[in-house]
């Protein structure tokens, strides 16, 4: 099904996932998906809790092992950590760590911490709107922030990709949407390759170029929806009639799947 | 009425017949007061009722004739005390019992976290070990102490052993629950940034074990001062246990005292620098949650 071609930066192939349950079944997390992602792609992942979408970041992130399939990053076959960065639900900083220490947690543990790390710390707090916060411990800062923190270390070693698992899922719908702009504005800047993970269809529509839809029990990709909205995107995009749309279209394609179980 | 009396009640009961001025003050005279009230420190109040108490304890004494050999006076005991730091028997017999705690204690502190390290680092370590644990956690460690005695003689090695053994499990239990309660979360967050197994340790595991283990250090310090007065007291030729049996012995009981009051220092001196020095390690859970705005 994935075309794919000389950009494509991840590929995957039939992934399928089976979690053994405590009862002594197994439960498939994924089924048998295929995607490919372009250099540069802002890509959401949509759908219901349990339709296997985290699994499948953490597949690409290397954290859990799919049980067939295959995970293609470029065309080499290099070590593919050091092109991945990873946003969680939660910020998970750690509280004994300044802001700024809390960036360099990669640098530290590949004994890379020299000028040029301290340097790309200090851009990424001007960056994140954090400079005032550097010296401050994460439990001085809002949800908002921390997770700005959380986003920023996972720019730290420039990486590729970008895979964000619920970002913003913890926090407020208010600075929820703030959050998406920001990153958008952030995204623009290098173009990385965004794969981001989200059970809200309306945000999943205002970031990405394209919509990866998913449905649980196994975890299937229902369909990818093409968003041809103009960047750069702001918040009004959502009264359009053409966001309306395609909102509904990705609705109705998660509904037909639930009906059909 | 009581209105006369109180002058601030006289305000606030009849705010309907002054002009708004007036009425916007009596909420601010009674502050002052207030926030002078606030500013002594709660310990002063601690310290005037311990004074108190002591007061209440040497007129018991005094009134109801009380002997000597059963509640000497407070007055007696601070004789006894500086006598017994004048002839040097309380300061030598201390430096003993401290040097017994200090050495148990540093032993129960370096096996209960590397047995820690060990169990939650390894699985067949753990599935060996910690059922025996368990099991031997159930046994009250002083009725060990006259074993101790018998193997290890009467000198200082049964009493550091007696210590270590008192101390060891609290600090155990609360240094394998420290190093278990970093997130499953915070471990992957490391992995996906390539952490090694160390690095995870060192980065997360360590330093999200420290509130624990503090936690079991205040509790072990105090025991260890316990362990070594027990081990003292079941056999022994000096330190602070075998002061208060001898003095027990020749009725003395103004000595006794004077001897609780100086490990009762011991232990209050110790704890303050295990607090202190958690509070030092352990800065971050101290902060309190400041903003809340993005």
């Amino acid at each position: 099904m994935p075309t794919s071609t000389d950009t494509d930066v991840i590929r995957l192939d039939s992934l399928s996932m089976l979690y053994p349950t405590k009862s002594g079944g197994t439960v498939q997390a994924l089924d048998d998906v295929s995607l490919s992602v372009r250099s540069g792609e802002f890509i959401s992942i949509v759908g219901p809790s349990g339709c296997g979408k985290s699994t499948l970041l953490r597949i690409i992130m290397g954290l859990s092992r799919q049980t067939s399939g295959t995970v293609t990053f470029g065309s080499s076959e290099e070590t593919h950590r050091n092109q991945l960065g990873m946003v969680f639900q939660q910020p998970l900083l750690l509280p004994w760590r300044t802001v700024r220490k809390n960036l360099m947690i990669s640098p530290d543990l590949h004994h890379t911490r020299d000028a040029a790390t301290l340097e790309k710390a200090e851009s990424l707090l001007v960056m994140l709107g954090l400079e005032e916060f550097g010296d401050r411990y994460p439990n001085e800062l809002s949800g908002g922030m921390q997770q700005r923190v959380g986003i920023g270390r996972a720019l730290m070693h420039d990486p590729r990709i970008l895979l964000m698992d619920e970002p913003f899922g913890a926090l407020d719908a208010m600075t929820r949407d703030q959050m998406g702009l920001d990153l958008l504005e952030i995204w623009d800047q290098d173009r990385k390759t965004v794969l981001f993970v989200t059970h809200s269809i309306p945000e999943a529509v205002l970031l990405a170029d394209r919509v990866v839809v998913m449905t649980p029990r196994p975890g299937r990709l229902a369909d990818v929806v093409d968003v041809s909205l103009p960047r750069p995107r702001r918040l009004e995009n959502i009264n359009t009639p053409e966001f309306g749309e395609i909102v509904a279209h990705i609705r109705k394609l998660l509904d037909s799947e639930h009906s059909a179980h | 009425m009581s209105t006369n009396t109180q002058p601030p009640a006289t305000h606030r009961a009849a705010p309907a017949d002054l002009d708004a001025p007036v009425t916007a003050a009596p909420p601010q005279t009674p502050a002052p007061p207030k926030r002078r009230r606030r500013h002594v420190p709660e310990i002063t109040y601690s310290v005037l009722v311990f004074l108190g108490l002591l007061v209440i304890w040497q007129l018991v004494v005094k009134i109801f004739d009380v002997s000597n050999i059963l509640v000497p006076a407070p007055t007696a005991v601070v004789e006894s005390l500086i006598d017994g730091f004048q002839d040097g028997s309380l300061v030598d017999n201390s430096i003993v019992t401290l040097k017994e705690i200090l050495i148990g204690f540093g032993l129960a502190v370096g096996s209960a976290l590397l047995s820690a390290v060990l169990i939650t680092q390894f699985r067949t370590v753990e599935r060996v070990l910690f059922p025996l644990l368990i099991l031997t956690q159930t046994i009250p460690k002083v009725a060990m102490a006259p074993l101790l005695i018998v193997w290890f003689g009467i000198g200082i090695s049964s009493k550091v052993l007696t210590v270590a053994l008192i101390a060891f499990f609290p600090l155990l239990i609360n240094a394998i629950l420290g190093f278990r309660s970093a997130a499953h979360e915070q471990v992957e967050m490391l992995r996906s940034f390539g952490a090694s197994r160390m690095q995870v340790m060192r980065h997360l595991q360590v330093p999200s074990a420290l509130p624990h283990i503090f936690a079991g250090l205040e509790v072990a310090v105090i025991l260890s001062v316990t362990g070594a007065v027990v081990a003292e007291f079941v056999g022994s030729s000096e330190g602070l246990g075998y002061l208060i049996q001898a003095s027990n012995f020749t009725l003395d009981v103004a000595r006794t005292f004077a001897v609780i009051v100086v490990l009762s220092a011991i232990g209050i001196a110790l704890h303050a620098v295990v607090v202190q020095l958690g509070k030092w390690l352990v800065f971050w859970t101290a902060t309190p949650d400041t903003t809340n705005e993005v």
